[in-house]
């Protein structure tokens, strides 16, 4: 072989490209996209990550805090005072406030403070001096959104259960807050010595205890909490460090960043297609030139590498744009996520996710041009004396198929860099594969049954028109493939948007409660049921409920169970501490799927049966006919797993993952909820009022509140997904307009010689529209049921719900589709139409 | 005294794999070709002479017989090797002329000199555009090119690298009478100057009459091998 220097070859691939560079442009435009979205994403995600790391002691507020949510034994005491050089104490929990001024009514979380809290970051309050004044007297800090809803101002008070506060300043932001969850339950800060007062702190509620501590000097946290864990796990007691807190947050955001790269990628895939459809074309005209370049000497392996380096060049150009629109993309990043997250954010070029960004560029555009490319290979320099006996084995080629493989290894493992999930990152992979063996199959099927069954009885511009589906040189395959996938990806993203919608829409329905009262003690069920019938209002549901926590099962303890991973049991079981109710029948929204339901119990020596929620007890590995002791606030209660039920937790109303008997717990100490539903604002703000005033403890969540904060939270992610899912609809496009477009060249001689021969303009037209309808229908069509079939995949297998689609969406996106790929053929031949035969001819020599 | 062949072809067959049977395109030829000598293959359509030239080049592979173009055995080489040997000693005229439609005139004459790794090519490559008559039209591509234009500047190529043989495919084929004239002039001065061998296909009998022998071919096989006056 001849030594050939790189920068020839280089030089090469610059001459050859000189009169195709802004066709070899478009080609590579349609990754152009997928790149900006991907560079848009990372440098999100990086920033993200920098930002939650130089914010993690603002959010967290101290560099240790110990957590609980029961009171804290008191041979603890020693330890937890012993801790830091400074210290804090809260309480918090959430409960019904009143604004005296406007009889309006609440529920907020309260946050009873004593000490500096916070050590780092500040409570911004308005005005500043607020943020530590309320602290001395019998003052709060009322969170702004509570303070607009209601019209009250500084000066005006607050009443948190039995005590009224002055309010000493409006709270602008807390520690660790986001908009989001300022809006579900707004912040009240009381001091902590005002709580026992408001008669708030009695036995049931839901308390959560909270430690915060302060070292002046340095002190390894990591090492203090290792050596503390071991006495403050037993007493359930949590630690939260600086370092904790980055990870955790780190961690959410990772899935949240991934689930959006994801979005872009199948926007990168999508172009990516684009990229070998028109390269296919480019080196099939191509064949000429490199059959000379092989007569006059070059290799094989050359003029492989000569078409390489051009392939990269432009796409190392595109990929350099992308990165470049990506980081501008970036800005409106934040904009668009802000209430979501709880750092501020900056946004800073991150060259890591630029280089990123390129580095994939580079990769999609060589793997899916080596397609073509290796063709090259086998270009004999016989071409030149037009014999091509040999160009059948052009797609016979073993390599072609170690660059598919390349491929599917090439997504699958982005995907799961991205996931970090190998069976998440292995059904995508399939699914990419399924569907463009699908669309493959179809289009050859297309062809043959055309062939097979060609209407010869027809005119001839359908004639003609068929027959372009299966002519040699026809773009059938690629066509269908570039648009169904692209149709599949969309409407697939369309889909998945409407299964979540769906699945928090909840029915507005007769029946359906819309308000929940809960913390109701045992004394004042009676007189609550009343107040609600007085009222005009329905009880619609009462129920006892019973916390406790799993002491034991199958005889092991949550220590045992942590030392010997053989049991197989979750150590998460006795983690938590559990709602559990008892009631003699199940509810309409439950169904027994193992073991039976024994709804009572007769005696104090007959074994307790209980009923498990099946996906809690896959959750925490407990079978039925295992062995539960329960520790019922001091008192232990053996039972043993009697039945499984599935729980349809989509409906609104109390449901429970472990249901007891009647006949064991009723001496327990418990408190109920009630549901009822209220139908004006006014009815309601009035019934809440009545409840507050005479029953100061009982929370109330207003449903339609949770739901309107939940369409508002659902809005903006949806708007995430519309802005990303962007990006593959405008590549689609790209890719649809530079496959036709490609085709164009193609053609040119063919729609000339007809021309020529005296085929009308509207003729041509005809042929072309026929054309391409029957492609863009079919492909639009196949692509449509191909998401119907990943979205029910979906939807039952991922987001365990039924998936039920429209029709019109679905109606029109067929429409659209296959309207767009015939007004973008007709588009391109009018070039051929409008110019005289000669010219077209003159300029293709 | 002595000629030494530049080409030598013994027992040269061709055979195609057509459908479940074997179609012989070329039927054991044999002949020899003396250094700085010229000749012409003619034969009606489908009588195989472009395989035959095909073959002599080095562009494709015998199925049985000896290619032996200056001494090296071509039926033995693969693809590259045979690239190699095209470069430093074939040249080639098309009758389609097959220049490379993005490159200038210059750049085409220039390319198996570049190939070759040769420094310094330019004003080499000028000189035989000048020879061609075509100075004035380096810069231009070409589509910019009349077809007796092009076919001159596919002849400036062909002697760029200074071959020991030059293989010609109907080099009059696309031109109309008058240019052919002054190209057929063009490559047998040029030849004659350089003392390259001239091996070429064609259908014209007028132009087959200027070379000194004749190869007359029909159904793959060799019919005639006449010496003329030359």
């Amino acid at each position: 072989m001849n030594k050939l220097s790189f920068p020839w070859l280089v030089k090469m691939a610059w001459r050859d490209s000189r009169r195709n560079r802004s066709r070899l442009f478009l080609f590579i435009s349609s990754i152009i996209l997928g790149i900006a979205a991907l560079v848009a994403i990372f440098s999100f995600g990086y920033n993200l990550k920098e930002d939650i790391d130089d914010q993690a002691k603002e959010m967290i507020g101290a560099d240790l805090v110990i957590t609980s949510n029961r009171p804290v034994n008191p041979t603890m005491k020693p330890l937890l005072d012993s801790l830091g050089n400074r210290r804090s104490q809260e309480r918090s929990f959430a409960s019904m406030v009143l604004f005296p001024k406007s009889q309006g009514t609440r529920l907020v979380q309260i946050r009873a403070l004593a000490g500096e809290f916070p050590y780092y970051g500040a409570l911004e309050t308005l005005p500043v001096a607020a943020a530590q004044t309320f602290r001395e007297g019998q003052q709060a800090l009322v969170d702004k959104t509570l303070m607009l809803q209601f019209g009250v101002e500084v000066g005006d008070s607050i009443k948190v259960g039995e005590v009224t506060f002055e309010i000493a300043g409006i709270l602008n932001k807390a520690p660790g807050q986001t908009g989001i969850s300022a809006t579900v339950a707004p912040a009240v800060y009381i001091p902590l010595r005002y709580l026992p007062q408001t008669g708030l702190e009695q036995k049931g509620s839901r308390i959560n205890y909270l430690y915060y501590y302060k070292y002046d000097t340095r002190v390894d946290i990591k090492q203090l909490v290792e050596k503390l864990e071991p006495r403050l796990e037993k007493e359930y007691l949590n630690t939260e460090t600086i370092e904790t807190q980055r990870e955790d947050m780190g961690r959410s955001f990772r899935d949240l960043t991934s689930f959006l790269a994801l979005v872009g990628f199948i926007a990168l895939l999508l172009g990516s297609i684009g990229v070998a459809s028109a390269i296919h074309v480019y080196i099939r005209e191509k064949l000429r030139s490199i059959a000379i370049l092989r007569c006059l000497g070059v290799s094989a392996a050359q003029a492989f590498l000569i078409y390489l380096i051009q392939i990269m060049g432009i796409g190392l150009l595109g990929s350099i744009i992308g990165a470049a629109l990506g980081t501008v993309v970036q800005q409106l990043l934040p904009q668009v996520l802000q209430d979501l997250l709880p750092v501020q954010i900056t946004v800073g070029i991150s060259w890591l996710a630029i280089l990123q960004g390129i580095g994939l560029g580079l990769i999609i555009s060589l793997l899916f041009a080596l397609l073509p490319l290796v063709s090259i290979r086998n270009v004999s320099p016989l071409n030149t004396l037009r014999i091509s006996y040999e160009s059948t084995s052009l797609f016979k080629d073993p390599l072609k198929w170690a660059v598919y493989a390349l491929i599917l290894v090439f997504i699958f493992g982005f995907t799961y860099l991205q996931t970090q999930k190998m069976k998440e990152a292995g059904y995508f992979t399939l699914g990419v594969l399924v569907g463009f063996l699908v669309l493959a199959g179809i289009a050859w099927a297309l062809m043959w049954t055309v062939r097979r069954f060609f209407p010869e009885s027809l005119s001839y511009i359908w004639r003609q028109g068929l027959a372009n589906l299966f002519r040699p040189n026809n773009q059938t395959l690629i066509l269908i493939i570039s648009i169904g996938l692209g149709t599949a990806f969309i409407s697939t993203l369309y889909f998945v948007q409407t299964i979540l919608l769906n699945q928090v829409t909840l029915s507005a329905s007769e029946n359906q409660p819309n308000m929940v009262l809960f913390d109701i003690q045992g004394g004042q069920r009676e007189a609550v049921a009343d107040l609600t019938r007085r009222q005009g209002l329905p009880v619609i549901d009462e129920v006892p409920i019973v916390t406790m926590r799993m002491e034991e099962i199958n005889g092991l303890t949550a220590e045992e169970v942590k030392e010997d991973s053989t049991s197989g049991i979750s150590p998460r079981a006795f983690q938590r501490e559990i709602r559990t109710t008892f009631r003699g029948n199940l509810t309409d929204s439950e169904k027994i799927t193992q073991g039976t339901w024994q709804g009572k119990v007769n005696s104090p020596e007959d074994t307790v049966y209980v009923s498990l929620d099946a996906g809690y007890a896959e959750r925490i590995k407990v079978e039925v006919g295992d062995k539960i002791v329960f520790n019922v606030q001091g008192a232990l209660i053996p039972t043993v797993v009697g039945s499984l039920r599935e729980v349809d937790w989509n409906r609104i109303q109390t449901n429970f993952r472990v249901v007891f008997p009647v006949g064991v717990l009723e001496a327990a100490p418990q408190f109920h909820v009630l549901m009822t539903k209220v139908g004006t604002a006014e009815e309601s703000a009035q019934f809440q009022q009545e409840v507050v005033r005479e029953f100061p403890n009982i929370s109330i969540i207003d449903l339609e509140l949770i739901l309107s904060v939940m369409d508002e939270l659902l809005d903006k992610i949806g708007f995430v997904i519309r802005f990303m899912a962007a990006f593959s609809i405008i590549t689609g496009l790209v890719v649809l307009i530079s496959s036709v477009l490609i085709s164009k060249y193609q053609r040119m001689q063919e729609s000339v010689l007809l021309r020529t021969l005296g085929a009308s303009r509207s003729q041509i037209f005809a042929i072309t529209a026929l054309e391409y309808f029957f492609l863009g229908a079919l492909a639009a069509g196949t692509g449509i049921v191909l998401s119907l079939a990943g979205s029910w995949a979906l939807a039952k297998f991922s987001f365990e719900t039924s998936f039920t689609p429209q029709l019109w969406p679905v109606v029109v996106l067929f429409l659209l589709i296959s309207g767009l790929t015939v007004l973008i053929g007709l588009f391109n031949s009018r070039a051929v139409v409008q110019q005289s035969p000669l010219e077209v001819l003159r300029s293709e020599g | 005294m002595l000629v030494t062949p530049i080409l030598h072809i013994q027992d040269l067959t061709k055979t195609y794999q057509s459908t479940g049977h074997t179609l012989t395109v070329l039927d054991s030829i044999n002949f020899s070709v003396e250094e700085g000598s010229t000749l012409a293959i003619i034969g009606p359509s489908g009588s195989g002479k472009t395989t035959l030239l095909g073959l002599c080049a080095g562009l494709d592979r015998s199925s049985a017989g000896l290619v032996e173009l200056n001494g090296i055995r071509l039926d033995n080489l693969n693809e590259d090797a045979r690239a190699q040997v095209r470069n430093q000693h074939v040249g080639f005229i098309f009758q389609n002329f097959q220049l490379l439609p993005t490159l200038t005139a210059l750049e085409n004459v220039m390319v198996p000199m570049e190939l070759r790794g040769a420094k310094n090519i330019k004003p080499q490559a000028m000189d035989l555009l000048d020879k061609v008559g075509l100075a004035d039209r380096a810069h231009h591509y070409p589509t910019q090119l009349s077809g007796g234009e092009q076919q001159r500047v596919s002849l400036a190529r062909a002697f760029s690298n200074k071959p020991k043989i030059l293989f010609a495919d109907e080099p009059t084929g696309n031109l109309d009478a008058e240019t052919s004239e002054k190209v057929v002039k063009l490559i047998f001065d040029l030849n004659r100057e350089a003392g390259t061998t001239l091996v070429l296909v064609t259908h014209d009998a007028e132009l087959a009459a200027k070379t000194q022998r004749i190869l007359r071919m029909k159904g793959g096989k060799l019919i005639s091998d006449e010496r003329t006056v030359g």
